[in-house]
């Protein structure tokens, strides 16, 4: 049963492109339709809470289904499943690419790619944006966290804590929403 | 040792603190980055693109990209477990209290500051990418002419994407990895 749950995830993690979203319709295909170890109700909650964990979304997703269907054991072994092809692909191209970095033409390609990520990061910034920015309070945060981030070398957890205890505050003085 | 011990705690920190998916580790390499010297910027930015472009999550990707960078196939190994193991460990506790967990105000609330210190921890990130990838300070420094400063052919590819990722309709859909790709043929063609 561990075996199985590991293969699930590691087919999981293959089929998983970027993450995030991408991820729950390959949930619903294999944990509910295929295995039914979690309703799609259940499926949600976890993605849900997984999004508001700390960590990678897919990884708490997989700890979630996997401790739900074989206890602890079986949530170490699901999220491991769902990291092992991300391991054994990269660490192959890793070394590939290392090999072929002198090129020209793979650092003109490189050159233009990164042109590529800095859009692709625009793009995520603008989609996170709507859900994460909904007031006047939490903009002041967004603006106070990228400028001091931008100008100061700060470590980003003391950004992490300080909004956590912040979120807190401005809740509880009634400042949200405002 | 040591270098495995220092990487694990490195990614072991940045599973525990980045919150809400796998562009929430950015800002964390960022400053391994600056911190241990073990890969540059300009390496940080080539992982991006080629953990978006393979399967598994970008998060994952990106911690074993690095561990490999740093420490070889043992450093890829040990980035991605010190990555998933706050992750497992949280999980694993909060999956008891799941219902009292989600309505929680305190966590609730927590939250509503957490995900804008993300965005903002992600843009100032993303903008050190732009630093690299449409300007060349070195060049600027040297030579001293305004013109030099900006990277024309890399101005004028970011504009182009950005219409075709935001306006036309049915590109816009499309999966990052094919504008990657498209990105790499134009890279090579006109000499980046």
């Amino acid at each position: 049963m561990l075996w199985q749950l590991f293969i699930t995830f590691a087919r999981i993690g293959v089929m998983t492109f970027g993450g995030g979203y991408a991820m729950i319709p390959i949930l619903e295909r294999e944990i509910v339709d295929r295995h039914g170890w979690a309703s799609s109700e259940e499926l949600m909650d976890y993605y849900a809470v997984g999004q508001c964990t700390p960590g990678i979304i897919a990884v708490n997703t997989a700890t979630f289904i996997g401790r739900k269907h074989g206890g602890t054991l079986g949530g170490i072994i699901a999220s491991l499943g769902v990291v092992f092809p991300s391991v054994v692909i990269i660490t192959v191209i890793a070394g590939i690419l290392t090999n072929f970095a002198e090129i020209p033409a793979v650092q003109s390609a490189f050159a233009a790619i990164r042109v590529c990520v800095c859009v692709l990061i625009f793009n995520a910034v603008v989609k996170l944006w709507k859900a994460a920015v909904p007031d006047k309070a939490a903009l002041i945060l967004f603006l106070l966290v990228f400028l001091l981030s931008l100008f100061f070398k700060l470590s980003p957890v003391i950004f992490v804590l300080f909004c956590a205890a912040a979120g807190i505050a401005l809740t509880q003085w009634g400042v949200r929403g405002k | 040792m040591i270098l495995y011990l220092r990487l694990f705690w490195e990614f072991f920190k940045t599973g525990l603190f980045a919150v809400g998916g796998g562009m929430a580790t950015l800002p964390f390499l960022y400053s391994m980055s600056e911190k241990t010297g073990w890969f540059t910027q300009s390496q940080l930015a080539d992982m991006i693109a080629v953990s978006e472009s393979t399967p598994g999550p970008i998060g994952v990707n990106m911690a074993t990209y690095v561990g490999f960078e740093t420490a070889g196939i043992p450093g890829s190994v040990i980035a991605t477990l010190g990555l998933v193991t706050p992750s497992i460990v949280v999980v694993l506790l909060i999956a008891r209290v799941l219902a009292a967990f989600r309505q929680n105000r305190y966590v609730d609330a927590a939250f509503y500051g957490l995900r804008p210190c993300s965005v903002g921890l992600i843009a100032a990130a993303g903008l050190l990418v732009v630093k690299i990838a449409l300007f060349d300070f070195d060049l600027f420094a040297v030579s001293g002419q305004i013109a030099d400063l900006f990277r024309w052919k890399a101005l004028a590819l970011a504009a182009l994407l950005l219409v075709l990722t935001r306006w036309v309709k049915p590109l816009k859909k499309l999966h990052p990895v094919f504008f990657i790709l498209g990105s790499a043929l134009v890279g090579v063609l006109f000499r980046f």
